[in-house]
């Protein structure tokens, strides 16, 4: 696909519009329509148009089989991590209204990082399962395959 | 102040130390902080059934906002009772892993295989302890899924289809959970599990109440594998690797038994509907089930296809203790979630210590009483309680059962059970039979199992018996458990 200079030209000014977007949606989420799993969703959609521009293997070289599976767990792991930070705060698991000196900004402050946590590990989670299936190299050879 | 935060950390723990263990590049280190999260999972699970029993249902406000409106984490005597199987359970299965996981899977899955555990272990701890109905939607997917995983990883390719297999059918379970929930929801307007419980008594005779536990029936149903429903279980089973068949049969279905206890007592106020004759339906399953996997046993010569047939005809006793709808039959129900949990992680950690094929005949155990006396004596107690012999907890659970259907009059219900204990001493003797009275064959024998597989092996053996003698402590929990659900025994 790269060789059609009309499709190159076009990705390429689509994704950085697309990484923003994704941004955008995920950091406004907590005052209108948005959120992690939107955001996230529209985040991966820029890497696998990358990854049908460029093919597999250079797409590989931008988001690293490591560092998806970090951000994966990390993503998670922010999430869990805020919940944990209200118990010791001496709220109860994921009261955010112990995590700032007032309510209102624990809450915004409890609901910003959670929703960055599930940005984060939808995003991996689905660049992820794309590359997955994409992978040629990593699938058995069909030929290779006996039934039992 | 832990105390008081203990419902939140049951679920929270491994929830956190699943991403921990993919972050962890050695397998080792992955094994051990599995294993140390089980084992601290299950002194929660203790510490919660404790406290329980001294001062009434603990309810957690999850993120404090207040019951109805937020989540509620809600622990009473069944679910504590039922948290400590899971977790205990998990808790005596890690040691047996590591030995039996690099046995069969091939190295660079192996941490993989903690993280998914983990996570396995965290939606079942979850179903059990929230009380929100929604929220329990969530942790069956997250338990489901992983399992998929899980059993996807055994070394058959067979596997793969049967994962393919419980993902379609366990997919429509949910489904159609999330479905029934959906309508209540609709007509009540809240996901609480206490709340609709108080909502529900005047909206019963509607249809679309009806329809609303018709739905969780069946989508449950799928999940425990009630017998017409069954048929994803036997190769889910039989073709995973060893360690998940022992984890997935002692705690999986158990606790979708468990989610059924809770919708229709607790959700539905008990058996007793306008229009809904459940108590013959849900018998009549549970016999099915009882008599004719138990005829597939029989004729079974793959081992763990075989058990996996005999967990189903136990799972038809839970069923049929719970729906004769008495506080005696209920108890005899929960105490064989235990019983069984018990009974068949011995019997499927026996049979995989016996031999390392995947697929695993009767003529693997040839000889086993002399070439590995402990796991004969494993399979010999497993099969004795499946049985219901005496001094077995599998003795405890038929007793409870027989004298819950002669109080209500129900005799032919207590012949059939009688009549599924002597189906089980028919396929119980083959598997005894093969590893005691079967000449040592030929062929290279399989090597012994490492002590750290043979020392949860003999837990497990020495529990089944000691629990099946010290039955006061198991049974006073479940009729405990029972009558908090239906009213006091008469």
């Amino acid at each position: 696909m790269s060789g059609n200079p009309i499709l190159r030209i076009t990705a390429k000014l689509l994704l950085p519009a697309i990484l923003l977007f994704a941004l955008y949606v995920q950091f406004h989420g907590d005052f209108g329509p948005g959120g992690g799993f939107q955001a996230g969703v529209i985040f991966a959609s820029a890497f696998i148009l990358h990854a049908l521009l460029v093919g597999v293997p250079a797409a590989r070289k931008v988001a690293p089989a490591w560092l998806v599976q970090a951000a994966l767990a990390l993503g998670v792991l922010l999430y869990a991590g805020v919940g944990f930070a209200g118990l010791l705060l001496g709220g109860n698991y994921l009261d955010y209204n112990v995590l700032a000196h007032d309510p209102v900004h624990g809450q915004h402050l409890g609901i910003i990082l959670i929703e960055f946590g599930v940005g984060t590990t939808v995003a991996t989670a689905m660049i992820t399962i794309f590359f997955t299936f994409a992978d040629a190299e990593g699938a058995p050879d069909p030929a290779a395959e006996d039934e039992p | 102040m832990i105390q008081a935060h203990l419902p939140a950390l049951q679920v929270v723990v491994p929830l956190f130390a699943a991403p921990l263990c993919l972050l962890l590049p050695w397998p080792r280190a992955a094994w051990l902080l599995a294993t140390v999260v089980s084992w601290l999972a299950a002194g929660i699970a203790l510490a919660l059934l404790w406290t329980v029993r001294a001062e009434g249902p603990i309810s957690y406000a999850l993120g404090s906002w207040p019951p109805p409106i937020g989540i509620e984490y809600r622990v009473d005597l069944l679910n504590a009772f039922i948290l400590v199987i899971v977790a205990g359970i998990g808790a005596v299965v890690m040691p047996f892993a590591k030995a039996s996981v690099e046995r069969e899977l091939p190295p660079e899955r192996i941490v993989l295989f903690y993280v998914m555990y983990l996570l396995c272990l965290t939606g079942l701890l979850g179903i059990t302890i929230t009380g929100d109905a929604f929220n329990l939607f969530v942790f069956l997917e997250i338990s489901s899924l992983s399992s998929y995983v899980l059993i996807s990883l055994g070394r058959d390719r067979r596997a793969l289809t049967a994962a393919f297999r419980y993902l379609i059918m366990g997919t429509i379970g949910a489904t159609f959970y999330v479905i029934g929930i959906g309508l209540l929801y609709m007509l009540t307007g809240t996901l609480n599990i206490a709340d609709l419980a108080a909502r529900l008594p005047p909206l019963l005779t509607l249809p679309a109440v009806q329809a609303a536990l018709a739905f969780l029936l069946v989508g449950i149903s799928l999940k425990l594998a009630l017998f017409p429903l069954h048929l994803w279980l036997p190769n889910a089973y039989a073709y995973a690797p060893t360690v998940v068949t022992v984890f997935l049969a002692a705690t999986a279905t158990k606790v979708s038994v468990y989610v059924l206890i809770r919708i229709l007592y607790t959700l539905f106020g008990g058996l007793d509907l306008p229009e809904l004759p459940l108590r013959p339906a849900l018998m009549g399953l549970g016999m099915l089930a009882m008599i004719a996997a138990s005829l597939v046993a029989i004729f079974e010569t793959n081992v763990k296809r075989m058990l996996a047939y005999s967990s189903l005809a136990q799972i038809g006793y839970m069923v049929l203790g719970l729906g004769l709808g008495t506080a005696a039959g209920l108890a005899a129900g929960i105490v064989h979630i235990f019983n069984h949990a018990l009974t068949k992680a011995t019997l499927f950690m026996a049979v995989g210590c016996a031999s390392q094929r995947q697929v695993i005949g009767l003529r693997d155990l040839a000889g086993l009483g002399r070439r590995m006396p402990l796991v004969a004596a494993a399979i010999l107690v497993g099969a004795l309680s499946l049985v219901g012999v005496p001094v077995t907890v599998g003795f405890v659970t038929k007793w409870a059962l027989i004298q819950a259907a002669l109080a209500v009059d129900l005799w032919p219900v207590a012949l059939v059970v009688l009549a599924s204990g002597l189906l089980a001493l028919i396929y119980g003797w083959r598997l005894v039979e093969a590893a005691y009275f079967q000449p040592l064959p030929d062929e290279p024998a399989a090597v012994a199992p490492p002590l750290a597989m043979q020392a949860p092996l003999l837990l497990l053996t020495v529990a089944c018996l000691l629990f099946g003698l010290a039955a006061g402590w198991t049974l006073g929990l479940a009729e405990d458990a029972a009558a908090a659900l239906v009213g006091p025994a008469p």
